[in-house]
């Protein structure tokens, strides 16, 4: 049997912009962010998925989340919990605040330095940026090998770690040793829903902030002595490093310029679905060379 | 020199269209900076492919030959990268938003304390002013894409770090050859000097390689369905006005998720970028993650039972009813009609 492993699964909270519905625009055809529900982020569930397997395999392993973000994001720890993680580290701090991906992976790899996992699993990219960025960015930052695009872990014997791969043009199949940042693909398993025993002992976890904001929680306030049910927060000076390098300052890439999408109604020609309509655009296509 | 930088992908033995479209868009901004235009070539037996760089512009070519070097691996491939562009110094560094360029780009950047932009559908030069310091940047690369489920475009620029790298998905430039290939030049990379053997602790163990059958960036006509058309065998219909029109078939990610259609057909925000001269939506409601897929197309044809359908917002022609009734009427119409 393989010594238990620590890993890690990096998980984001992140706005559903799948499905923008007409409630979340605005009068001028422009998306209202803030009526979007907050979600975690799906990719990041398939990882985690990946992780509570290995820990199914391996006695004695453990699963960590650990998310940055506003107080809210404590919400993505309490999730992992109810669906079978052990704990979790919600990053939170002003100084973190306007991070691109390399000042995101820096203070992420700042507290998996902390940490100390021996396998960090990661969704493949957010919703909400759609970039791929961070997971390899962390991975060189803690000087790890990485393998992206993971469909399946398959197996480790407590020494090779094999992992089934889901690329443009097929699967690729690689094996690596650990430490190992792996990233994971939407194809990849769906994670288990939540587990009734861990809904019930997780329920009251709760940061020390939202203990202080929420004195009216009283059962969760009486439970604050509970290890299992306080969610780690760190800030800049729990994780240390180079203050330069966190939230806008450590950021190289700038916004210049947002432009909103605006659904503006154009011309559109109304026909109906009768022979003679049908049959007349064919024609004007046909006419024109958009078709034939 | 401070030139632009073009990472070259190699697969079976030839240089993927997407590096051949980043070459073409890297000539005119090197053109614009009146700078050079230089290409990484990495892998395995590429004597062949140098010419082929020249032809799309490029002024040098980098080539790292090494049995090591393909299939790609992520350390190796990384390692000759940033030592290449440490020693060149170049102001821009493009690639591919494949699973290859998705997997080096980052990794190169949080080497090198450089900013990335992913997924970029524009990139131009232009001028910056920092709100903040009030500092000005001549000549910076606008790096311009859409974010946020496709519902901004966002343009990104790297204000202080070098190199300014960006990626860009297949299909979204143009690749267009020069009328004769120019003269240029062919640096050796030694390779044995910067790699290591602590940079193949990765190992390919099996690659199944599948040639993309589905291919539907290409089609000048797209006929796309949605979950409207209630069943795979309806489908079948789009797929006979497809063929009859010569086009390809494509599908909303609900159809895909519902089964409809295979994955590689999907068009939106999490499939594929099209822009045909013609796409037909049928039973497509039009969410934003689709739209943003195909709201480039020249021309919109919208068939649908719902007459407020989003997608009759940006379509040209909007025909209210039974999608399954107006496909069929289609086809009879342009077999008549054709010559």
């Amino acid at each position: 049997m393989p010594k238990p492993l620590k890993i890690v699964v990096l998980a984001k909270q992140v706005p559903d912009t799948r499905n923008v519905g007409k409630n979340a625009m605005k009068e001028d055809g422009t998306v209202n962010r803030a009526a979007l529900p907050a979600i975690f982020n799906p990719e990041d569930l398939n990882a985690l998925e990946q992780a509570l397997r290995l820990k199914d395999k391996i006695a004695g392993s453990e699963v960590h989340l650990l998310t940055m973000g506003p107080g809210r994001a404590a919400d993505i720890i309490r999730e992992g919990l109810f669906r079978g993680a052990d704990g979790g580290v919600l990053l939170t701090d002003r100084k973190f605040a306007g991070a691109d991906t390399l000042a995101t992976s820096y203070a992420l790899s700042r507290a998996l330095g902390r940490m100390k996992p021996d396998l960090v699993i990661a969704g493949r990219q957010a919703i909400d940026g759609d970039t791929a960025q961070v997971g390899p960015q962390v991975a060189e930052k803690l000087s790890w090998p990485q393998v992206t695009y993971a469909e399946e872990v398959t197996s480790y014997d407590g020494k090779e770690i094999v992992i089934k791969r889901r690329l443009e043009h097929g699967v690729e199949t690689v094996s690596s040793t650990l430490p190992l940042v792996i990233t994971v693909h939407g194809s990849a398993a769906e994670c288990r829903p939540r587990n009734a025993k861990n809904l019930m002992k997780y329920k009251h976890a709760r940061t020390a902030t939202e203990l202080q904001e929420h004195p009216e929680e009283t059962h969760a306030n009486a439970l604050k002595d509970k290890d299992y049910l306080r969610i780690t927060e760190w800030g800049v000076a729990d994780v240390g490093g180079d203050e330069q390098q966190f939230g806008l300052s450590g950021s190289p890439t700038k916004v210049k310029k947002i432009e909103n999408i605006v659904f503006a109604a154009k011309e559109v020609k109304r026909l109906s679905a009768d022979d003679r309509d049908v049959s007349e655009l064919v024609k004007e296509l046909i006419a024109n060379h958009t078709i034939g | 020199m401070n030139n632009i930088f073009v990472y070259c992908e190699v697969e079976n033995g030839k240089v993927a269209d997407v590096s051949l479209e980043l070459l073409t868009k890297g000539r005119s901004l090197a053109l614009q900076l009146g700078c050079k235009l230089e290409a990484l070539l990495l892998g395995h037996k590429l004597e062949a492919l140098e010419q082929q760089l020249f032809l799309y512009g490029a002024d040098v070519v980098h080539t790292a030959d090494d049995v090591r070097l393909s299939p790609y691996l992520t350390l190796p491939h990384t390692a000759i990268v940033n030592a290449l562009i440490k020693q060149e110094q170049p102001q821009i560094a493009l690639m591919g938003a494949t699973t290859i360029g998705r997997d080096l780009g980052p990794r190169v950047s949080s080497a090198l304390h450089s900013g990335l932009t992913a997924d970029c559908t524009s990139l131009e030069i232009g001028d910056h002013t920092e709100n903040k310091t009030g500092k000005e940047y001549k000549n910076l690369l606008y790096q311009i894409r859409p974010a946020f489920g496709g519902n901004i475009i966002a343009t990104i620029v790297n204000p202080e770090c070098r190199p300014q790298m960006a990626t860009v998905r297949e299909g979204v430039m143009k690749k267009e050859p020069l009328p004769a290939p120019q003269k240029g030049e062919v640096k050796k990379v030694d390779v044995s000097k910067i790699l290591n053997d602590a940079d193949f602790v990765v190992k390919i163990i099996d690659r199944q390689i599948e040639e993309r059958k589905i291919d539907i960036k290409g089609a000048g006509i797209i006929v796309s369905g949605g979950y409207g058309m209630g069943s795979k065998e309806n489908f079948q219909l789009l797929h006979e006005l497809a063929a009859t029109l010569g086009g390809e078939v494509g599908a909303s990610r609900a159809a895909v998720d519902a089964g409809f259609a295979e994955h590689a057909r999907q068009v939106g925000q999490t499939g594929v970028t099209v822009r045909p001269k013609l796409y037909i939506a049928c039973g497509i409601s039009g969410q934003i993650q689709h739209t943003a897929g195909m709201d480039q197309s020249a021309m919109v044809i919208s068939i649908n039972t719902d007459a407020n359908a989003p997608i009759n917002q940006i379509a040209d022609y909007a025909i209210t009813g039974d999608v399954c009734e107006v496909v069929q009427k289609m086809i009879k119409s342009y077999r008549e009609n054709s010559k």
